[in-house]
C-alpha cells in the first residue's frame, strides 16, 4: 500500500543514492526540533560577539558611502580610461554568487533533485543578501548618486524624461530589480509552511504573534498543499530562465560594448557558469561553518557537500574552458585588437591578476577529482574561499585589463585602488554576514517539511 | 564713431551692486586682507589644483572691489561697430600681446566688460588670425589673485602717493648713479619716454634685458652683413628648409606667421617643401622634419660650417665633422638639395646658436639668393642684453648705482648665473621694482610697485616694422601702472596715457581710430633692408670658435608652458602638455635612452647638472630622439618666490644658465643625482603598436599609391542589422584634422579650455588620468622597426569624433547623450547621472568625467574669466568636445537676425580652428559638396579612425605625408 | 429540489465545523481517506505536515487553477514591456541614439523578458495566496486540540459539517472505527 505512494522516479532515485539524504532515521518531530530550537533556544553570547563585529564592518561600509557621496567617485581609483574599477568588478562579484540559492531551489527542483532540500532555505537566504550587497554598487557607482532612480522608468521622474532601453546597463536595472523581487518571494513561500511551525511551537505571546502573522495563519491542509506545491513549480519554471537570464544580462555590459576583450559572444554562458561556481563555493564555505556550529550534520550531510564540490568542479572546469575559447577565439578572428586584448591579459602590466584567476578557478577545483578531497571538509573549504578569490579577480581582470588599454596607445593607463574602493568592499561582507547571522538567528535555516517530505521517502 | 561707454548700462546692474554691498561690509575687507597679504606666494603649499581654485574663487570679491568698470577712454568695437553693447552679445576689441621682444595682434572677447577670450588678429602680420598659448591663457593672469595689488615698501602695505613723495624726495640731480631696467623695450611710446627721462637726467642709463633673447641672431646678422637685423621668413615660398637647431614653429617663430607659412607649404600633397632639421633636443620643428640630424648644440655650428664650405659659401678648409661617415652625406645631400633650390629655400638658425651659426645661416641665404624671396632682412635696434646686464650688474656690485628702477621681468630670477645680479641688487641704495607679481625681484626690492596687466593698460608695439595699439578692455582691478604710466608719473606728465600713446604716433582722429579698430597702424610699414653678407668675418667667426667639446652639454629652452618663468602662476599652461614630453606641471632634464643607460638613471630620478661650480638636481626625462652626451632643460620652473599655482613646481635651472652658456653650455658635468621626481604626462605611451592610428606615407610612396590612407580599411559600411539613420537634412556639421599642417603648438588646447570653460584639475588628479581637456594632442614616435633611438614623430589631435553610429550613445542607460538632427553628438548635463559607460564604450577615450567637484571653491570667479555661453559641469557628470556647439548656435542665431537661411561657408569656427596658426583644422557644413571641409574629406588623403567599427565618424583626417631626400633614405 | 435548502440548514443549525481526527502517519491518512470515501463521505479535508502526493486524488479534490492566473498575469507583462518600449521609443521621446531605429524588438527583448518573468511570480505567489485564502489569521480548526501538532507530526483528517452525509456522532464512531485517535467535534 505504501509502496504505490510513492513514485516511480523516487524509488530509481533511491536505488541511485548510496546512502540515505538523513542520517540517525530521526522521527518527524525530531527534525521539527532540531531545526526550530537553533531559533528558539535563548541567543547565545557567540552571536551577540559575531554580529557585533560584522555590525561595526557594516558600519564602516555606511561610512565609506557617504564619504563617498560627500566627495564623489573621485574618492576611487577610477580614472580615464578605466572608468569602472572595483564598482562594477565588486557587484558582478556579489551577483555571482546569488546564483546559487536560486539556482539550488530552481533549477535542482525541477530535476527532482532532492539533496537540494536541506541547503535550500540557506542557500536562498545567500542569494538574497548578495543581491542586496551587489545592489549597493549600481547605486553608488553612479556620479550622481542623488540621481540614481533616474534609471528607472519612474514617469514623474525629473524632466519626465524616460530611459533609453538599448543600455545594457538599463537592461541590468529590469534584470536585478526582478531577480531580486522573485528571489524574495520564491524565499517567502518556502518559508511559510515552516513559519507555521514556529507558531505552533511559539511559547510566548510575542513568538506567536510575530510568526502568526509572518506564516499568514498557513494550516497545511491538502487544499493549501495543493496551490502551494502549485506555485511553487511554477516560481521554480520561471527562475530558471530568470537566474540564467540575470548574469547573461550582466555579461551584456560587456559584451554588447565594443571594447576588445568585453566584445565577445561568450560572455553569456561563460558567466553564468562562472556566477554557479562562485555561488556553490560561498555555500559550501557558509554551509561548512553553519552545520558544524548548529549541529545539524544529519540534516546536511556530507552527500550534500560532496554534491556541491562536484558542481564546483563541473562549473569550474565550464570556465576554465571558457578562458580558452577566448584567447582561441582572439587569435582565431585575427582581429589585431581583440589579440592585443588577450595578449595584454596574460602578460601585459596585470598578467598577476590574470594568472591568479586562472590558478584559483580553473586548477583549485581540480582536486575535486578525488573522492577523498571532496569529502574533506577543511580541503572543500579551503577550495571554496580560493574559488571566490578567483571569481573576483576574473571580474576585475574582464573589467580593468580591457578597458586600461584599447584602441589608441595614447590613452592607455593603468588602475588603481584607493583606501576608499578596499574599504567599500570589506564592508559589504559585514552587511552580508550580519544579514545573515538574523537569518540564522530568526528564521528556521532548513525546510523543515521539505526535509520531512524526504524523510518520508527515504522510509519506504 | 566713438562709443560712449555707460558702466552701468554695460553691466548687469543686480551683479555689480551685489559686490558694491559685499565690498563695503568690514569683515570682507578683513577677509580680503587675511587671504591677499602681499606676497601671497608664501601663503598655501603643494601644487594642488586646489590651491589654485580657492584663491582664484577669492579673485572675484577682489575684483569687486573695483568692479569691471570700463575704461573711460574711448576704445571701439573690433567686430561690429554697434552704438552700444547688446547684453550678452560678447564685444571684440583689438590690442597687442608682447611676449619678450615679439608682438602678436590680439582681437580680445569681452563679455559684459570682462574680457573672457583671447583670440588673433587677423590684420595683424604676426597673427593673421592665430594666437598662441601664451596670448591666450595670459587672460587668466588678469584674474589671478596672487598678482601684486598694493604698494609694498620693504614688504611692508604702502601707496602711491606715498611712493610719489619718496620719489620727489630723493635728490636724482643730472641722475648720476640711475639705472633703469626694462624688458625688452618695443613700445614706442616707452622708448619716447626713456627719452624725455633721460633729456631729464642725462647721466642715467636704461638697460634691457629678456631670459630668451635674440642677442645671438642679431650679433650673427652684425658679422654677416654688418647691421642689425633680423630675418623675416616667407616659409610658404620655401621648398628646402634647413633648421640649424631652430625650433622655428615653437620658441623661435618671429610670430605666428612662420607656422602658417609652412604650414602651408605642407599642405598641397602634390609637391610638398621638404624640412631638414639638425638639432639636439626634440622640437616641434623636428617632428615635422623630413630628416633629422641628432647632434650635440656645439656640434651644428660644425654642421652649418661644413654645409657652408661643400657650397663654397664658406672659403674651402677642412670639414670640422669629417669628410665622410653620417656627416659627410648628410651635409652632400643637403647641399646639394639646396643649390637645387635656389631663392627657394631657406636656412635656418635657432636663438640657442652662437652668432657664427646665425652668420653662416644670414650666409647661405644671400649666397642661395633666398633674400628678397624667403626671406627678408628688417632693421631691429634691441640691444645685446646678456651682455648689457651683466654690465649693470658690476656697476652696482661696484656701488655705483644708488637708484635702480626696474620695469618688470624679474630679472633677479632670470639673470645669468654669473653676473650676480640677484646679489648685487643689496649693494644697490634703492631698488624701485614694477613688477606683476610679488616675485624674486620684489622681494628684494625697497620698492614693489603692482604693475598694470596689458589689458588694463594703454600701450603700443612695434616690431619688425609692424605698429599696433595696445588697447585696454578692463579698468586696472588693483591699484596697479603700467611702465608708461609709471614713467609719465616720474616725469610729472599730466593727463591720460592714451594720450601719451596718441601723441606718440601722432595720427589724426580718424587714422586713430581705424588703428584701434584694427589694432594694426596702417601708416607704419615694413621695410626690409638691403644686405650684403660678409664670407671673410664670417669665416673667421667661424674658425674662431673652437671644435666641439667631447664632454656634456646642457641646452637651454623656453619653457612650452612658463615660457621663462612669467607664466608659473598660469593654470591653464601649468596643466598644458609640453608638445613633445607631454609632462605637466614639471620641466625635467630630457636625455637619450642610450645617455640614460650611461649615467644609470630612469625616468624620474634626478641627475645633478653642474655648470661652471653651481649645480642643480633635475629628474630625468628620457626621449627617444634626444642627441646622445647631452641634456635638456627647460628654463622657468623652480621659482621660490611665486603665487600658490607655481609654487615648488619643476626645477630652476638658472643657476647654471651663465652668460657665456645663454643657448647652452658645453662644461657641464652630469652625473646620477640624489632622489627621484614623480613626472606626470598626459600620455605613457610613446607608439603606436603598428596600428593604422596616424597614416603616413611619403611623397614618393602616395604618387604611385593614391589612396594608401584608405587603402587597406575594411568597407563594412553595409552591413547592419536595420540600415542607417539618413543625416541628409539640413546642415550637418563635420570636421577635418590635416595630419601635414598640425605642429602640435597647443594653441588649440588652451583655445578650447579658455572657450568650454575646461578646468584645470591639478599634477596629482592628471597623474590619475583624470585631465578634463576636450582635445588633446597625441605625440607619437615612428620608426622603421619601431622602439628605435631616431624616430619620427607625429602629433594627431584628438577631440569627439562625433560618430554618427556614436558606442557611447546607446549604452546610456538615461539617454544623456543623444544625436542632434545636425549630426552633433549632444551631451545633456543636467540628465547625465555619471555611469561613465559611455567613457567605457568610446574607442577614442575623449570623454572626460567629473570625478570630483573641479568648481568647488571657485564658482564665484569663474563668473569672471569663464565664458557665459557654456554651462560649467557639475561633479559626477561626462563632459566632451561639442564642436563648439555655442558657436554654432550664435551664427544660426545672427543668419536668422540677418534674415538668411543659409550659414555662409566657413562663418562657424570651432575655437581650436579659430586660433590654429597652421589652419589644421576645418569645420563646416559635410552636406554642402561646396563646403571646404566637404572638398577636404573628397581628398584621397582623408580617412576615418577605426573604419573596422563602422563608427562613422565625422571627424577624419588627411594623412601624412614626408618629402624624404632619396639620397638620404 | 428541498434537499440542499435542509442541508444548509442542518450545516448551520449544528454549530460544529466538523470532526477531526489524528493519524499517526502519511501511509496511515492514505488509508483512512479511501476508507471514508468508501464509506460515503464527500466533504472531507485532510491536514498533513508536509504535501503528500496523490492526497488530492484521493480526496476527490480537483487540481489547481493557479496556472491559468500566471499565465494570464505573465502575458499582462509582456503586453506592457512592448507598449512601454515601443512608446517612449517612438512616441514619447524619439531621439536617435547611436544611429539606431527609434524602435527594435532586438533591444527590447531583455525589457520584455524580465517583465514576463516579474509578472508571472506576482501571479503565482498573489494567486496562491487568493486560492489559500490567505492571509486568514482565524479559522475553526485552530480550535482543534492537536491543531498545533500538525505542522509537527500530526495527519489530520476531517469530515466536514457540510457533507451530506455528516453526523457528527457517526462520525466520530467512525473515525474512531478506522484508527484515529484525539476524535473532536470542531467547533465553527
Amino acid at each position: 500500500m505504501a509502496q504505490d505512494l510513492l513514485e516511480e522516479k523516487d524509488k530509481l532515485y533511491l536505488e541511485r543514492m548510496n546512502q540515505p539524504l538523513v542520517h540517525g532515521d530521526p522521527s518527524y518531530h525530531e527534525v521539527t526540533r532540531v531545526v526550530s530550537e537553533i531559533v528558539e533556544v535563548r541567543t547565545p553570547k557567540a552571536w551577540y560577539i559575531a554580529i557585533g563585529i560584522t555590525g561595526s564592518i557594516t558600519l564602516l561600509l555606511k561610512m565609506m558611502i557617504v564619504y563617498l557621496v560627500a566627495n564623489g567617485i573621485g574618492v576611487w581609483g577610477n580614472n580615464a580610461p578605466v572608468g569602472w574599477g572595483w564598482d562594477i568588478t565588486n557587484f558582478v562579484f556579489w551577483i555571482g554568487i546569488g546564483h546559487a540559492g536560486t539556482l539550488i531551489s530552481a533549477i535542482l527542483f525541477l530535476f527532482r533533485q532532492r539533496w537540494r532540500t536541506s541547503i535550500n532555505r540557506f542557500a536562498e537566504a545567500m542569494t538574497l543578501f548578495a543581491v542586496a550587497c551587489a545592489g549597493i554598487y549600481p547605486a553608488f557607482h553612479v556620479g550622481r548618486p542623488w540621481r540614481a532612480y533616474w534609471l528607472f522608468p519612474i514617469p514623474i521622474a525629473d524632466h519626465g524624461m524616460w530611459q533609453n532601453f538599448r543600455s545594457p546597463l538599463e537592461w541590468d536595472v529590469f534584470a536585478v530589480s526582478t531577480y531580486a523581487t522573485v528571489s524574495a518571494l520564491f524565499w517567502f513561500v518556502g518559508l511559510i509552511p515552516d513559519l507555521a511551525i514556529l507558531r505552533d511551537r511559539a511559547t510566548t505571546k510575542i513568538r506567536k504573534t510575530v510568526y502568526g502573522v509572518l506564516s499568514l495563519g498557513w494550516r497545511s491542509s491538502s487544499e493549501h498543499w495543493k496551490n502551494y506545491e502549485k506555485a511553487y513549480m511554477i516560481l521554480a519554471g520561471i527562475s530558471t530562465p530568470l537566474v540564467l537570464s540575470v548574469h547573461t544580462i550582466v555579461s551584456f555590459d560587456f559584451a554588447v560594448s565594443i571594447i576588445p576583450g568585453w566584445h565577445t559572444t561568450i560572455f553569456p554562458p561563460y558567466f553564468v557558469a562562472g556566477a554557479i561556481f562562485s555561488g556553490f563555493a560561498m555555500v559550501v564555505t557558509l554551509m561548512v561553518i553553519a552545520r558544524w556550529v548548529f549541529k545539524v550534520e544529519n540534516f546536511v550531510t556530507m552527500k550534500h557537500l560532496e554534491n556541491m564540490n562536484m558542481v564546483m568542479l563541473a562549473t569550474g572546469t565550464v570556465v576554465g574552458y571558457a578562458y580558452a575559447t577566448e584567447f582561441f577565439i582572439a587569435w582565431y578572428s585575427g582581429n589585431p585588437y581583440e589579440q592585443f586584448a588577450f595578449i595584454n591579459r596574460a602578460t601585459g602590466p596585470y598578467w598577476w591578476a590574470y594568472w591568479t584567476m586562472v590558478s584559483c578557478n580553473v586548477l583549485s577545483p581540480q582536486v575535486f577529482w578525488f573522492k577523498s578531497m571532496r569529502r574533506s571538509i577543511p580541503v572543500m573549504f579551503v577550495i571554496s574561499i580560493i574559488v571566490n578569490i578567483g571569481m573576483w579577480y576574473e571580474r576585475f581582470v574582464i573589467i580593468a585589463t580591457s578597458l586600461h588599454r584599447d584602441f589608441l596607445p595614447s590613452s592607455w593607463g593603468y588602475f588603481r585602488p584607493t583606501i576608499v574602493d578596499i574599504l567599500t568592499f570589506f564592508g559589504t561582507f559585514g552587511l552580508f554576514l550580519t544579514l545573515f547571522l538574523l537569518f540564522l538567528r530568526f528564521l528556521p535555516m532548513i525546510a523543515v517539511q521539505e526535509v520531512k517530505g524526504t524523510i518520508a521517502t527515504d522510509k519506504h | 564713431m566713438i562709443v560712449q561707454i555707460d558702466p552701468v548700462k554695460q553691466t548687469g546692474k543686480k551683479y555689480w551692486r551685489s559686490l558694491e554691498e559685499l565690498s563695503n561690509t568690514s569683515q570682507f575687507r578683513q577677509w580680503v586682507d587675511k587671504e591677499f597679504p602681499s606676497g601671497a606666494g608664501e601663503m598655501l603649499d603643494g601644487n594642488s589644483r586646489r590651491r589654485f581654485l580657492n584663491i582664484m574663487a577669492a579673485s572675484m570679491g577682489l575684483a569687486g572691489l573695483t568692479a569691471c568698470r570700463r575704461p573711460v577712454e574711448h576704445i571701439l568695437p573690433f567686430a561690429k561697430s554697434v552704438e552700444e553693447q547688446i547684453p550678452g552679445v560678447p564685444l571684440h576689441y583689438a590690442s597687442v600681446f608682447s611676449l619678450g621682444s615679439k608682438a602678436q595682434g590680439l582681437v580680445v572677447e569681452s563679455n559684459d566688460g570682462r574680457p573672457t577670450k583671447i583670440e588673433g588678429n587677423k590684420k595683424h602680420a604676426r597673427s593673421l588670425g592665430a594666437a598662441s598659448g601664451f596670448a591666450q591663457a595670459s587672460v587668466l593672469n588678469v584674474y589671478d589673485p596672487d598678482r601684486s595689488q598694493v604698494v609694498l615698501e620693504a614688504g611692508k602695505k604702502s601707496n602711491w602717493a606715498k611712493f610719489a613723495e619718496f620719489w620727489k624726495s630723493q635728490n636724482l640731480g643730472d641722475g648720476e648713479g640711475v639705472r633703469v631696467l626694462t624688458t625688452a623695450n618695443i613700445s614706442p611710446t616707452l622708448a619716447g619716454l626713456e627719452e624725455q627721462f633721460l633729456a631729464k637726467y642725462p647721466k642715467a642709463r636704461f638697460v634691457e634685458y629678456e631670459a630668451i633673447n635674440e642677442d645671438e641672431l642679431l650679433a650673427g646678422s652684425e658679422l654677416a652683413f654688418k647691421q642689425r637685423v633680423r630675418p623675416v621668413y616667407d616659409m610658404e615660398k620655401a621648398r628646402v628648409v634647413v633648421s640649424l637647431d631652430s625650433d622655428f614653429l615653437l620658441h623661435d617663430a618671429a610670430g605666428l606667421d612662420t607656422i602658417r607659412g609652412f604650414a602651408r607649404g605642407r599642405k598641397n600633397e602634390h609637391e610638398i617643401s621638404r624640412l631638414y632639421a639638425v638639432e639636439s633636443n626634440y622640437s616641434t620643428t623636428g617632428a615635422q622634419a623630413d630628416h633629422r640630424l641628432r647632434l650635440k648644440p656645439s656640434e651644428v655650428l660644425g654642421f652649418a660650417a661644413d654645409l657652408a664650405r661643400e657650397m663654397g659659401a664658406l672659403p674651402q678648409g677642412l670639414k670640422i665633422l669629417g669628410q665622410d661617415g653620417k656627416f659627410g652625406k648628410w651635409v652632400k645631400a643637403v647641399a646639394k638639395d639646396l643649390n637645387e633650390h635656389k631663392g627657394t629655400s631657406v636656412v635656418l638658425a635657432g636663438s640657442r646658436q652662437p652668432a657664427a651659426v646665425h652668420a653662416v645661416a644670414a650666409l647661405l641665404n644671400s649666397a642661395l639668393g633666398n633674400v628678397g624671396t624667403t626671406v627678408e632682412y628688417v632693421k631691429n635696434d634691441r640691444p645685446a642684453m646678456g651682455e648689457s646686464i651683466g654690465k649693470l650688474s658690476a656697476e652696482m656690485g661696484s656701488g655705483a648705482v644708488k637708484t635702480l628702477l626696474v620695469l618688470g621681468g624679474n630679472p633677479a630670477y632670470t639673470a645669468p648665473a654669473d653676473s650676480g645680479f640677484a646679489s648685487n641688487l643689496s649693494k644697490v641704495g634703492s631698488v624701485i621694482y614694477l613688477g606683476a607679481e610679488a616675485d624674486e625681484t620684489a622681494k628684494t626690492a625697497k620698492w614693489h610697485l603692482p604693475q598694470s596687466h596689458f589689458l588694463e593698460s594703454w600701450g603700443d608695439a612695434l616690431v619688425d616694422g609692424i605698429a599696433s595699439v595696445q588697447q585696454p578692455l578692463i579698468e586696472p582691478m588693483f591699484e596697479t601702472m603700467s611702465a608708461i604710466e609709471l614713467l609719465a608719473m616720474m616725469l610729472d606728465k599730466q593727463g591720460k596715457t592714451v594720450e601719451l600713446v596718441k601723441a606718440q604716433w601722432k595720427l589724426d582722429d580718424k587714422a586713430w581710430r581705424s588703428a584701434l579698430h584694427d589694432g594694426v597702424i596702417e601708416s607704419v610699414k615694413p621695410e626690409s633692408v638691403k644686405v650684403a653678407a660678409d664670407a671673410k668675418a664670417v669665416d673667421a667667426a667661424v674658425v674662431a670658435v673652437k671644435k666641439p667639446m667631447s664632454g656634456f652639454e646642457v641646452g637651454f629652452y623656453p619653457s612650452a608652458t612658463t615660457y621663462d618663468g612669467r607664466f608659473g602662476n598660469n593654470g591653464w599652461l601649468q596643466e598644458t602638455p609640453e608638445p613633445m614630453t607631454k609632462l605637466v606641471w614639471d620641466n625635467a632634464a630630457i636625455i637619450s635612452p642610450k645617455t640614460a643607460e650611461g649615467l644609470k638613471v630612469v625616468q624620474g630620478e634626478n641627475i645633478s647638472i653642474t655648470v661652471a661650480g653651481k649645480t642643480v638636481n633635475v629628474p630625468v626625462m628620457i626621449l627617444p630622439g634626444h642627441a646622445e652626451n647631452c641634456v635638456s632643460v627647460a628654463l622657468g620652473y623652480g621659482r621660490k618666490v611665486v603665487g600658490r599655482v607655481g609654487k615648488d613646481v619643476g626645477v630652476d635651472v638658472y643657476p647654471i644658465r651663465t652668460a657665456a652658456g645663454m643657448g647652452f653650455s658645453t662644461q657641464a658635468t652630469v652625473a646620477k643625482g640624489t632622489g627621484t621626481h614623480n613626472l606626470v604626462t598626459t600620455q605613457e605611451h610613446f607608439y603606436q603598436e603598428a596600428r593604422p592610428i596616424v597614416r603616413e606615407a611619403t611623397l614618393a610612396k602616395y604618387h604611385h599609391e593614391k589612396n594608401f590612407a584608405t587603402a587597406e580599411d575594411e568597407h563594412i559600411d553595409e552591413y547592419s542589422i536595420y540600415g542607417y539613420h539618413k543625416y541628409d537634412q539640413g546642415n550637418q556639421w563635420g570636421l577635418v584634422f590635416d595630419l601635414n599642417a598640425c605642429v602640435g603648438c597647443n594653441a588649440c588646447v588652451t583655445a578650447c579650455q579658455a572657450e568650454n570653460n575646461i578646468p584645470i584639475v591639478g599634477k596629482d588628479q592628471v597623474e590619475k588620468g583624470r585631465e578634463m581637456h576636450w582635445i588633446r594632442l597625441d605625440r607619437y614616435f615612428s620608426a622603421e622597426g619601431e622602439h628605435s633611438d631616431d624616430p619620427q614623430v607625429v602629433y594627431q589631435p584628438m577631440g569627439c569624433q562625433h560618430c554618427e553610429t556614436a558606442p557611447c550613445e546607446s549604452v546610456c542607460p538615461v539617454a544623456a547623450t543623444t544625436h542632434s538632427p545636425e549630426g552633433l553628438n549632444d551631451m545633456a548635463y543636467n540628465r547625465c547621472v555619471g555611469t561613465r559607460y559611455c567613457a567605457n564604450n568610446c574607442p577614442f577615450k575623449v570623454r572626460r568625467f567629473n570625478y570630483l567637484n573641479w568648481h568647488k571653491d571657485m564658482e564665484e570667479s569663474m563668473k569672471m574669466v569663464s565664458n557665459p555661453n557654456v554651462s560649467v559641469r557639475m561633479r559626477g557628470v561626462m563632459e566632451k568636445c561639442t564642436y563648439c556647439v555655442q558657436r554654432i548656435q550664435e551664427k544660426k542665431i545672427q543668419a536668422k537676425v540677418e534674415g538668411r537661411r543659409e550659414l555662409r561657408d566657413g562663418e562657424i569656427l570651432t575655437a581650436c580652428q579659430q586660433t590654429c596658426p597652421a589652419e589644421a583644422i576645418t569645420f563646416g557644413n559635410i552636406n554642402d559638396p561646396n563646403s571646404a571641409v566637404s572638398k577636404l574629406k573628397k581628398k584621397d588623403l582623408n580617412y576615418g579612425l577605426l573604419k573596422e567599427l563602422n563608427l562613422k565618424p565625422r571627424t577624419s583626417y588627411l594623412a601624412k605625408l614626408r618629402n624624404p631626400n632619396p639620397e638620404l633614405a | 429540489m428541498i434537499k440542499p435548502f435542509i442541508e444548509k440548514l442542518l450545516a448551520t443549525k449544528t454549530g460544529t465545523y466538523g470532526v477531526a481526527a489524528d493519524f499517526n502517519s502519511d501511509v496511515a491518512i492514505m488509508i483512512a481517506i479511501k476508507k471514508a470515501r468508501a464509506e460515503g463521505y464527500t466533504k472531507m479535508e485532510a491536514y498533513t505536515p508536509f504535501p503528500i502526493h496523490g492526497i488530492d486524488e484521493a480526496l476527490g479534490n480537483p487540481p489547481s487553477i493557479l496556472g491559468y492566473i500566471v499565465i494570464a498575469c505573465g502575458l499582462t507583462g509582456t503586453a506592457i514591456a512592448v507598449a512601454l518600449t515601443w512608446w517612449v521609443g517612438t512616441k514619447a521621446y524619439p531621439l536617435v541614439i547611436g544611429g539606431k531605429p527609434l524602435w527594435a524588438v532586438e533591444y527590447s527583448l531583455p525589457i520584455i523578458f524580465e517583465l514576463t518573468i516579474l509578472l508571472s511570480a506576482f501571479g503565482a505567489v498573489f494567486g496562491m495566496f487568493h486560492l489559500n485564502r490567505l492571509p486568514q489569521f482565524y479559522h475553526a480548526l485552530f480550535n482543534y486540540s492537536n491543531f498545533p501538532k500538525i505542522s509537527d507530526d500530526s495527519f489530520v483528517l476531517v469530515i466536514e459539517s457540510t457533507d451530506p452525509k455528516f453526523n457528527a456522532i457517526r462520525a466520530s464512531e467512525f473515525l474512531k472505527s478506522i484508527g484515529g485517535s484525539t476524535v473532536e467535534a470542531v467547533e465553527e
